[in-house]
């Protein structure tokens, strides 16, 4: 076993194999710092160069790819408050905060070095576990799946925010949109309002993007600054590993925890930023500004995202199982080179598994390498007036939306939420609390239908289970205890408002109270299997805000349910400020329906950049030509059509029109 | 079944087309068709990473080397719908100009033919170029105390547990099969996949399962090797007839209508076998089909069919062809065309059957 992993480095380390592997780095950190790019898109730039190469150089460039792409989703999740990739979500959190605060290089090197460090640690947990891993990962019924999803869902008590009402019902939201479309148990449809697009349910970018990176647009437009307050880009990137250095020790829990989610398929990959994000703040004791730019907020999710892509190779080339989003695009990479997954993997193969692990190492240090280098330069962007900034993040959202099903409906998913997040945001509703409901609400179901299905209720008993349970008390007792309040510095007594000012705030809550009720009629309309879960969740989201509403009404200002953002603001920033950016992301969603995205966007750049931004004819145009052109370059690269408006639909267009 | 299964005019005429093309292989097609300097679209109504999308990037790069002029050949994913959404673009976009082709799979054939709401697009509009079988291996375990595939008897009344992916998934054929067999088989719905199931039945939560060829000799087999898993039998396949005729991969395992008739005593026939066999012709032998609109001309067809046929002679081909496809070969001309034609027609009362027993034991609504 050491022989075969001595030569299956030596193997790797020819120039020719490096060099394919820093082509599959390259590609993984593009995409990665791209929103709504993740490896999926990768390997479709990937293939065409796998016919034809040598097994060690496909794996060492198919896994450069996978490997890094935790490691560049930061960038935007740090600097634009963007998520990068749905495995960069809760970098947001603090990450985004830090940047506007100038210290947006400290932000990223101490997020660099973490990644470095979980993928390096999970291809040490890979290299001890892949022989002994199979039993392990088959202890993992679906009972235990299913208590793992509740202890996921636990960590909504951190991220409630002030109101524990407020929070619930939130994560209900989240929990009812994730169970839009086919029921797990009967197939039925549910709350699809007859679209057809709602049958596969709303595709996690939309969602992700729709609550987080669309307020923050709407926020920064009304603004009209740059993104960093101030001019220090702070304390540089040394300042962000002595920050690393004095958390080692979460990053090292933080690491296990994304290494052990990543290896037991079925809990997906989305859920583990948030869980050791959410670990974070349980075990910290001194000083804890989470929410308002904490370094551990950084450090930990970026440990473990990175950590869980060593632990989903296990389930992806043991049993065939992908253990997230990109592992499922490995997969596809490793049939193509006529490598079948299963036990081979440790028995005849091992040679190519041991070669998988070292490029993951390789690839993990050269990734963040880069990322460290590029760190400093890119960071400056945060000082870039933001009107200049936002046509460039509008049209880079989109794009990324659609990347989802390819549908104009992928836009209007977007804008609707897009607005819900705006409104949650004003009010102080927690929307990680939300995006963790969402996540986990398929798993929840399908996994408690199944463990009753195969144990009938006697599930319970099971020692996995038991254990789970506690551990998942635990986390909701600690989690209370350290709550995270991310409504930042405005969430003082003042936004409380007076009592004749809370009247969009009570409305907005009894808004989502008329959502429940609609999602309760239509869960109601199904058979048993199919309504039990929504229905269930309707109810408790009903229960929250039937007691979040006598709070907002009767509550003296300064309770800590009362929160409306809009109070704290300037008279000059009024309400019409508020809704600009979503304006503007509405024109060109409206745009493409009209005349298809790319003729929207050709619009749209001179519109927003002259009568927005107000910057002269020449930097418009050059601008707009830079955007198109990137634009174009990436639906050509990925053999993208964009969707129809009205005009395709009546007259063939040459491309990229059509 | 009444339907005609005879040679229609077209297939005769395709067939005449076809054995002409495949004499003169491979300069002929060249001689009138040329894509040269053309970007050809290969619509795949799945996401990337998936079977389907595998199969397409695999064929591609071959298509792209034999079809004449070498045309850029691309992968496009258009996913949605279970795979109705970008089979109904195509229908409403597609030109018979042979620059388009959209690879259909089970999952594309089983709404259409179960009459799903959803589905806008018409296999008699489409004719098609290239199709792609596979086949797969039911087994069980040995706690059901059955050790061999003669012993299946034994399951008549004992309690079977299948991990389903859905009722009207690629798992109906299972569902029917089982149904048919009169087994007691409780189908637990939501897996994510074949090789989802397949844990399952190594944790013990089920008892019995299938696995695709590939994924049955490479996962499977050790299994049963090491006595913890029994075959039971193989879906089988069609031959050049449309007749049900063992899988050529797996000679010694009975196929489904020997099982059957061990099972019941009685010859494979009846309405529910006839039931299942519609939806095992669209699952397996006519798993994956390349079509183009019906309009398309004769020798852009030819052309596709030169290709197809080429690239099956290819070192290259040969030596990667195995993990992506099985051990199944593609065929083209009127092989392809018997395919298509058991894949995708179905009798209208065996249809309502169908439905009506997926509605009555299953609570399936199409499309509701």
């Amino acid at each position: 076993m050491a022989d075969t992993l001595i030569n299956a480095l030596a193997t790797l380390l020819t120039f020719q194999h490096l060099l394919y592997m820093l082509l599959g780095v390259s590609v993984g950190l593009t995409v990665g710092v791209i929103p709504g790019l993740g490896g999926i898109a990768g390997l479709s730039l990937l293939v065409p160069f796998l016919y034809g190469m040598d097994e060690v150089s496909a794996l060492a460039m198919l896994i450069g790819l996978v490997a890094v792409i935790p490691t560049s989703d930061t960038f935007s999740s740090v600097l634009m408050g963007i998520p990068g990739s749905s495995a960069s979500q809760a970098t947001v959190l603090d990450g985004f905060p830090l940047a506007r605060q100038g210290q947006a290089a400290r932000a990223l090197s101490a997020a660099f070095v973490s990644s470095m460090f979980g993928g390096l640690f999970g291809a040490l947990v890979l290299t001890g576990f892949v022989v002994i891993a199979r039993p392990l990962i088959l202890m993992f019924g679906s009972a235990e799946l299913f208590m793992l999803t509740l202890f996921g869902l636990s960590m909504v008590a951190v991220l409630a925010g002030r109101s524990l009402a407020k929070g619930l019902a939130a994560c209900v939201v989240g929990l009812l949109i994730g169970s839009i479309g086919g029921s797990p148990a009967t197939g039925e449809f549910r709350m699809i309002m007859g679209f057809d697009y709602l049958y596969d349910g709303i595709p996690l970018v939309v969602v992700g993007l729709g609550f987080f990176a669309i307020p923050e647009i709407a926020d920064l437009l009304r603004r009209n600054a740059a993104i960093a307050e101030g001019n220090a880009l702070g304390s540089g990137w040394g300042q962000g590993l002595r920050d690393w250095w004095r958390n080692v020790f979460l990053s090292l829990r933080c690491s296990g925890l994304g290494c052990m989610i990543g290896a037991i398929p079925g809990l997906g990959g989305s859920v583990v930023d948030w869980i050791a994000y959410g670990h974070a703040v349980q075990s910290t004791k001194t000083d804890p500004k989470f929410g308002q730019g904490d370094i551990r907020g950084v450090v930990a999710p970026e440990s473990a995202n990175n950590a869980m892509q060593g632990g989903a190779l296990l389930p992806t080339m043991l049993f065939g199982i992908p253990g997230s989003g990109s592992m499922a695009v490995f997969l596809g990479g490793m049939v193509l080179l006529g490598i079948e997954p299963g036990p081979a993997m440790v028995g005849a193969d091992l040679d190519i598994t041991y070669s998988v692990i070292w490029s993951l190492a390789i690839a993990n240090v050269m990734g963040a390498g880069i990322c460290l280098m590029l760190a400093l330069p890119i960071a400056r962007l945060t000082r870039v007036p933001f009107q200049v900034l936002a046509p460039f993040m509008i049209a880079l959202i989109c794009f990324a939306a659609f990347q989802a099903t390819r549908d104009l409906a992928d836009l209007v998913a977007l804008l609707v939420l897009g607005v819900l997040g705006v409104l949650m945001k004003r009010f102080g509703w927690p929307r990680p609390a939300l995006l963790i409901g969402y996540v986990l609400a398929p798993q929840a179901e399908t996994y408690f239908y199944q463990a009753v299905q195969f144990y009938d209720w006697g599930f319970v008993t099971r020692p996995g289970v038991i254990i789970l349970a506690l551990l998942t008390v635990a986390s909701v007792v600690l989690g209370l205890r350290n709550r995270v309040d991310d409504t930042g510095s405005a969430g003082s007594v003042e936004a409380g408002g007076t009592d004749r000012q809370r009247l969009p705030q009570v409305l907005f809550a009894a808004a989502i109270g008329l959502f429940f009720l609609w999602a309760l009629r239509d869960a109601l309309g199904h058979s048993f299997l199919g309504m039990i879960f929504p229905a269930s969740a309707a109810v408790i989201g009903l229960a929250m805000i039937a007691l979040l509403l006598p709070q907002l009404v009767t509550a003296a200002p300064g309770h800590k349910a009362r929160f409306d953002a809009e109070l704290a603001v300037t008279p000059d920033q009024g309400l019409a400020g508020m809704w600009g950016g979503i304006g503007w992301i509405a024109a060109l969603v409206a745009g493409s329906a009209v005349l298809g995205f790319y003729a929207a966007l050709l619009l749209f750049f001179p519109a927003f950049l002259l009568l927005r931004a107000r910057t002269r004819l020449v930097p418009a145009a050059l601008m707009t030509a830079s955007a198109a052109g990137v634009v174009l370059l990436l639906a050509w690269a990925l053999s993208l059509n964009f969707p129809y408006g009205l005009a395709q639909e009546h007259m063939a267009l040459p491309w990229p029109f059509s | 079944m009444s339907k005609n299964l005879g040679i229609t005019r077209r297939t005769g005429l395709a067939m005449a087309l076809w054995t002409g093309v495949a004499l003169t292989l491979p300069m002929s097609a060249q001689a009138s068709v040329s894509f040269e300097g053309e970007t050809i679209e290969w619509i795949i109504p799945f996401s990337p990473g998936g079977g389907s999308d595998t199969w397409a990037r695999f064929n591609a790069p071959f298509l792209q080397k034999y079809l004449p002029g070498n045309p850029t050949v691309v992968v496009v994913n258009e996913p949605g719908g279970g795979s109705t959404k970008g089979a109904n673009l195509y229908a409403a976009r597609a030109k018979p100009d042979g620059l388009q082709l959209l690879g259909t799979s089970g999952s594309t054939q089983f709404p259409y033919l179960l009459n799903d709401p959803r589905v806008r697009y018409d296999y008699q509009d489409w004719k098609v170029v290239m199709a792609s079988p596979t086949g797969g291996v039911v087994y069980t375990t040995p706690a059901t105390g059955v050790t061999a595939p003669e012993e299946i008897g034994k399951l008549a009344d004992q309690k079977l547990t299948y991990a389903s992916q859905g009722a009207t998934s690629l798992d109906l054929v299972p569902l029917l099969a089982f149904e048919a067999m009169g087994l007691d088989a409780r189908h637990v719905f939501g897996f994510q996949g074949r090789s989802d199931g397949r844990i399952a039945f190594e944790r013990g939560e089920v008892n019995i399962d299938y696995q695709t060829s590939s994924a049955y000799i490479s996962n499977v087999q050790p299994l049963v090797e090491a006595g913890q898993a029994v075959p039971l039998f193989s879906w089988g396949a069609l031959d050049e007839d449309g007749v049900l005729v063992r899988d050529p991969t797996f000679p010694d395992l009975p196929h489904f209508g020997e099982a059957y008739e061990t099972l019941t005593g009685q010859p494979a026939e009846g309405p529910e076998f006839d039931a299942y066999f519609a939806f095992f012709a669209a699952g397996f032998p006519a798993q994956k089909l390349v079509v183009v609109p019906s309009e398309t001309p004769d020798e852009i067809v030819t052309a596709y069919e030169a290709a197809f046929e080429a690239m099956k002679a290819d070192p290259e081909y040969q030596s990667a062809k195995e993990a992506v496809l099985g051990t199944y070969e593609q065929v083209t001309g009127p092989q392809a065309q018997t395919l298509f034609e058991r894949g995708t027609t179905i009798a209208p009362e065996l249809r309502d059957q169908v439905v009506e027993m997926l509605a009555g034991e299953y609570g399936v609504r199409l499309g509701e």
